[in-house]
């Protein structure tokens, strides 16, 4: 048996499927994941294809097919785990979103049409240097997807990438998507999943130039007996760089669980940096589990700041009372506290008619918890 | 005119060492347009015969009977109760993150009414009211409760009491950590309900000084979970001077 391995800047990388032993689900990162459900995505065939997608036509943003033996494919990061590098090994084409405008544009990518089929799927987005852009993957329908996404802001862009996942209920999702950060560029990641059976996306960012920053933002909602998880990396590999991390998730319902692990890793490099991360959920019945673990490696004594915090708690039945005492029925007022809790996400988006939507479908899950 | 009536009302709490018993046989009758304070030592009951009338789901009640013009309020739910026209003035409100004073505010006109209120309307009356108890308007877009010091959080109360316009305000405490000059834009906020709505209002409180603003008729010395003795104005001047040993030693 290989010894785990603790560091998670240490954790070895690999395009090839067969570097990576068999997911039992005692691995460190396989341990609260339903692996039962996901084998035939970690280590079946997949159809490698070409994906149906729907992209509204903007300006500054472009949509091609690349080969896998781009020189940007792979530039971004590498697969840490089985499923990840599976995914890479089957895709035969990358989907490359080229964002070139220094003028904001925003493009959403909408795949509602993948099918029950066993599917791999890679992603580059591009973001010129001082492009500026925002780019929603809107995902809806079927899918039995494992996918990577590969992200590369160059220098002084801005680039906002939103995830979106509003799937069927049966659908199984394993993402990992991997951002690189150049010189005095921003990028704010979002990750918004809201339905589907098991939905596991797992952000890491390089934050690989000076002043260089990321602002990752999760909203999740997890219903009776749906998995959600994320693990969330960020490295700060050079001076002056800053990264916010910030997940709120409510569950409801018996079996309902989410799972949130927050690694931070300040290299010897990254002198004066600025780090925060945190992690919140809300407990909306019994019969719910929310796993949060935040982690911290601090490798320079010279940064401006790191922190992390985590917190998971029960519905608050005073603050229920209070709304009640003000004539708002439990209905509502369970509403007001729940798009409270996550309004400091949803807020930050950048996309009002995402936001909306987000509202519209946070409203529409606790309707049918109440019921 | 309403009457709110409390008959021989017995409150019990489920605490860890067991049930508790809290109010033992309050009596008590509050009509439209008048003012009954209730003074009374710390732990007495104040706190939870306030928290009763709202129906706050802690406190079971074992017997005796609250209504609302002959209409069963123990019956009723929270929300229920603010619709009938009960309110309570909170001792400690809590935060509720994420929410914005207007939004809350509206959303309880709006449940409150059953209808939402005329956007012009409204927006005057929430600034009339905000600006009548000095309260800044940054504070419409704060969220509720959150971060504001203990007498802001007494000010938003009354906010909600003149904006609501309840039949029956239940005021616990609103007086405590005030300073005379927020007691005074606090007490005139009431005033000003009572004024323009003929409401009638139950005054919790350990101190006379609010007494001097908002004029009791009834004064109710509460001791040992009930009514141990009742009065005018004088008697509140008496507890002020003499304390409530002389009904402790008693009970
Ligand atoms: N939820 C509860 N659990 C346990 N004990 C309670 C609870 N609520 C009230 N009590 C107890 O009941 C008694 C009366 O409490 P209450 O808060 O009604 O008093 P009060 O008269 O309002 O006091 P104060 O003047 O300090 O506000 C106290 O002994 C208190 O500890
Ligand atoms: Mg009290």
């Amino acid at each position: 048996m290989t010894v785990p391995v603790q560091v998670r800047s240490a954790r070895p990388k690999s395009t090839n499927p067969a570097d990576f032993e068999a997911v039992t689900g005692r691995e460190l990162d396989w341990k609260f994941t339903p692996v039962a459900k996901l084998q035939e995505l970690i280590a079946g065939d997949l159809d490698g294809s070409r994906f149906d997608y729907t992209a509204s036509e903007t300006a500054g943003v472009s949509l091609s097919w690349i080969p896998v033996s781009d020189p940007r494919v792979g530039s971004a990061g590498l697969p840490e785990d089985k499923a990840s590098a599976n995914a890479w090994a089957a895709a035969t084409e990358v989907l490359l979103v080229s964002v070139t405008s220094e003028d904001v544009s925003e493009i959403t990518i909408t795949r509602d049409a993948l099918g029950t089929t066993h599917r791999a799927a890679h992603i580059v987005i591009e973001a010129a240097p001082f492009s500026k852009g925002t780019v929603v993957l809107q995902n809806n329908g079927d899918a039995r997807l494992v996918e990577n996404v590969e992200i590369l802001v160059g220098a002084e862009a801005q680039l906002n990438v939103i995830s979106v996942q509003e799937w069927n209920d049966d659908a199984l999702h394993l993402a990992s998507h991997f951002s690189r950060v150049g010189r005095n560029a921003s990028l704010q990641h979002s990750v918004v999943s809201l339905t589907g059976e098991v939905i596991r996306v797992n952000p890491s960012t390089v934050l690989a130039e000076d002043g260089s920053s990321v602002n990752m933002l999760g909203v999740y909602f997890a219903d009776a007996h749906q998995h959600i998880e994320q693990q969330v990396y960020v490295n700060h590999d050079a001076p002056q760089s800053k990264s916010r991390v910030t997940y709120k998730g409510a569950l409801q319902g018996k079996g309902a669980r989410t799972v949130w692990i927050g690694d931070v890793l300040i290299g010897n490099k990254a002198t004066g940096t600025d780090s925060y991360e945190q992690n919140r959920n809300l407990m909306l019945t019994e019969g719910t589990r929310a796993d949060s673990i935040p982690n911290l490696e601090i490798e320079t004594g010279d940064i401006a700041g790191a922190g992390h915090a985590s917190a998971t708690g029960r519905f608050d039945d005073e603050q229920l009372f209070y709304l009640q005492a003000r004539g708002i029925s439990e209905e509502e007022a369970r509403r007001l506290v729940v798009r409270g809790f996550l309004n400091e996400v949803v807020q930050q988006l950048g996309v009002p008619a995402l936001a909306e939507r987000i509202e519209a479908s946070l409203n529409a899950e606790l309707e049918a918890g109440v019921k | 005119m309403s009457t709110l009536k409390i008959t021989d009302l017995h409150v019990s709490v489920e605490t860890d060492q067991g049930t508790k018993q809290i109010l033992r046989g309050v009596n008590l009758e509050i009509n439209s347009g008048e003012t009954h304070a209730i003074m009374g030592p710390n732990g007495s009951g104040k706190s939870t015969l306030a928290y009763t009338i709202a129906g706050h789901p802690k406190y079971t009640v074992d017997s005796g009977s609250i209504t609302l013009d002959g209409v069963d309020v123990l019956e009723m739910s929270v929300d229920e109760r603010a619709k009938a026209g009960l309110f309570l003035a909170m001792q400690y409100p809590v935060e509720i993150p994420g929410v914005t004073v207007t939004n809350f505010l509206r959303t309880a006109k709006t449940a409150i009414d059953g209808e939402a209120p005329s956007l012009r309307n409204w927006i005057k009356d929430v600034r009339e009211s905000m600006a009548n108890l000095k309260m800044d308007s940054s504070f419409a877009e704060r969220n509720v409760n959150e971060g504001f010091s203990g007498g802001e959080k007494k000010r938003h109360e009354i906010l909600q009491l003149e904006l609501l316009k309840p039949k029956f305000a239940v005021l616990d405490e609103t007086d405590s950590g005030l300073d005379v000059d927020a007691l005074k834009i606090v007490s005139e906020g009431v005033n000003r309900a009572k004024e323009n709505s003929d409401m009638g209002v139950l005054l919790i409180t350990h101190y006379t000084r609010i007494l001097r603003y908002i004029k009791p008729e009834f004064v109710h010395v509460f001791v040992n979970g009930k009514v141990a003795e009742e009065g005018g104005p004088e008697l509140a001047d008496r507890l002020e001077s003499e304390g409530y040993d002389r009904y402790l030693e008693i009970a």
